[in-house]
């Protein structure tokens, strides 16, 4: 599992961090330094970008892994340049945005934007696959979800909009359910399309998602 | 009571049904010229839905408009921008005020409209929205709570006979059928053969099946759609035919076309009826019934 995320436009970030200049950057060691939005190489490349707008830079890492417990321990080390500054610059993902939030009560001011939980297909193509919905229907529908890759996650077969194997929404994307369809073809179990699929029950799921182990 | 769409349906008679655009703003007097001129030489009226995600006048509205004036309106219902609350309640609006067909569609993505931005809903889909009538005919809402005072409409669906690849569109037509689809409007047909093989497939369900004529306005509008319209193929040949027309002629061309294969169709009773789709130029679909022989 990977937290796909996007370095936002700098002149987002500048207005952000407005009246704020005293800066410490967080990076992260994981999914962001994978998608090269939040590793050293950007971390220092942001500092310099900072420095250029007459900020100060108190200080700067990179953690772990910021979505993880660890990060209060790598956060009190680094207490000190933490307390100099007006605001925390996460370049993490919003998961880790959120950790560095509950370690202090400065402003944390995301540097990215986070897009999806995604796998990387190759290298540096990273995709979608699940909408981590509560109700699995992977089994019914050859391992592809149809909720996902399916631009309006439909779940009793395509749309009218699908030509030639591809998307209405973008011609370069593959239609969802024509490669369920091959799938199921090819596995000799098209009686699996032809179910009905009642509508999604969205109770199983209820925002915020919480779980309790045990 | 059946509405007098399904009658005719159910008549034998070969039913033609066309479609009316309504306006993006509060100026509906063309639309209601449209409806004027048509209500009483069409069996049925469709009123779009936001078409291609464009948001306009509501469906709902302009189909309250065909009937306050005398024609038959046919409600024309995506899943794009409703939940299944919203879906269930208009379905409900639309009944008690007389309007007692509708389509169900899924509805064209959010982003290929002019409110690209905008959070696309597709809480249900559209054979999910034709069980849902179903059920509310039987007197329960989706959650199973019992209505005081069920619905009662001529459900219908559409489908493309000439998509490619054409199976998986076979088997959610399949499913429409089960979920209650009375009736398919299909996507616009230009190669009467393939609509032929079609045919002969969707023959062995208890269903009417009226074939999409999309009026060929110019070359431009004919290869435009080729190159952008899923489901739609129009033939060299009939391109090629606009282009002999000359210089301002095409659309007098695609008069003549549409009527041929009306006529075609009628003659060869190939399906039961036609639903032409004149977008923007409702005011010549008279022109082609003529052309047609209608």
């Amino acid at each position: 599992m990977k937290s796909i995320t996007k370095q936002k436009p700098f002149e987002e970030i500048k207005q952000k961090l407005h009246g704020l200049n005293r800066v410490y950057i967080l990076g992260c060691g994981t999914c962001a330094t994978m998608t090269r939005t939040g590793g050293i190489e950007e971390v220092k490349a942001m500092k310099e970008r900072l420095e250029g707008l007459e900020k100060t830079v108190t200080g700067w890492t990179v953690v772990p892994t910021a979505c993880d417990e660890m990060t209060a321990v790598a956060m009190k080390e680094n207490e000190r340049p933490i307390r100099n500054a007006a605001c925390i610059l996460v370049m993490a993902c919003a998961l880790g945005i959120h950790r560095v939030g509950l370690y202090t009560n400065k402003p944390v001011i995301p540097a990215l934007d986070t897009l999806f939980i995604g796998v990387e297909e190759k290298p540096g193509y990273f995709r979608e696959v699940c909408a981590q919905c509560g109700q699995c229907v992977l089994g019914e529908t050859a391992g592809i979800c149809p909720l996902t890759a399916c631009n309006k996650g439909l779940l009793n077969g395509p749309c009218g909009g699908t030509n030639e194997g591809k998307c209405e929404v973008d011609k370069e994307k593959d239609c969802a359910w024509t490669l369920i369809y091959q799938r199921l073809k090819l596995q000799g179990r098209l009686d699996l399309m032809r179910q009905y699929h009642p509508p999604k029950n969205h109770q199983v799921a209820l925002r915020p998602k919480t779980i309790k182990l045990g | 009571m059946e509405s007098k769409f399904k009658q005719a349906l159910n008549s034998g008679k070969f039913v033609v049904t066309c479609e009316i655009g309504p306006p993006k703003g509060t100026n509906i007097e063309k639309m209601l010229h449209h409806i004027d001129l048509l209500k009483y030489r069409v069996d049925a009226l469709n009123v779009t839905d936001h078409q291609s995600s464009v948001m306009r006048f509501p469906s709902l509205g302009g189909c309250l408009a065909v009937k306050e004036r005398g024609g038959e309106p046919i409600l024309q219902m995506t899943c794009r921008d409703r939940n299944r609350l919203a879906l269930q309640a208009d379905l409900m609006f639309a009944y008690s005020r007389g309007i007692t067909n509708v389509l169900c569609l899924t509805g064209d993505a959010v982003v290929v409209g002019d409110h690209k931005e905008a959070k696309g809903v597709f809480d249900l889909d559209s054979v999910q929205l034709l069980r849902a009538v179903r059920q509310m005919e039987a007197g329960k809402d989706l959650a199973g709570n019992k209505l005081d005072g069920a619905v009662s409409f001529c459900a219908g669906a559409v489908v493309c006979p000439e998509a490619k690849p054409l199976e998986p569109q076979l088997i959610k037509f399949e499913k429409k059928v089960e979920a209650g689809a009375e009736f398919f409007q299909t996507q616009g047909v230009y190669d009467l053969e393939s609509f032929a093989k079609f045919m002969e497939h969707a023959r062995q369900f208890p269903v009417k099946i009226l074939a999409g004529i999309i009026l060929l306005t110019s070359v431009g509008m004919a290869k435009y759609m080729n190159a952008n319209i899923p489901g739609i193929f129009v033939p060299q040949h009939l391109i090629d035919e606009l282009a002999s027309a000359g210089k301002g002629r095409a659309l007098e061309k695609g008069i003549e076309i549409a009527g041929r294969m009306i006529a075609t169709l009628k003659k060869e009773k190939l399906c039961d009826g036609v639903h032409i789709m004149a977008i923007g130029k409702e005011e010549v679909v008279l022109d082609i019934l003529a052309a047609a022989g209608i």
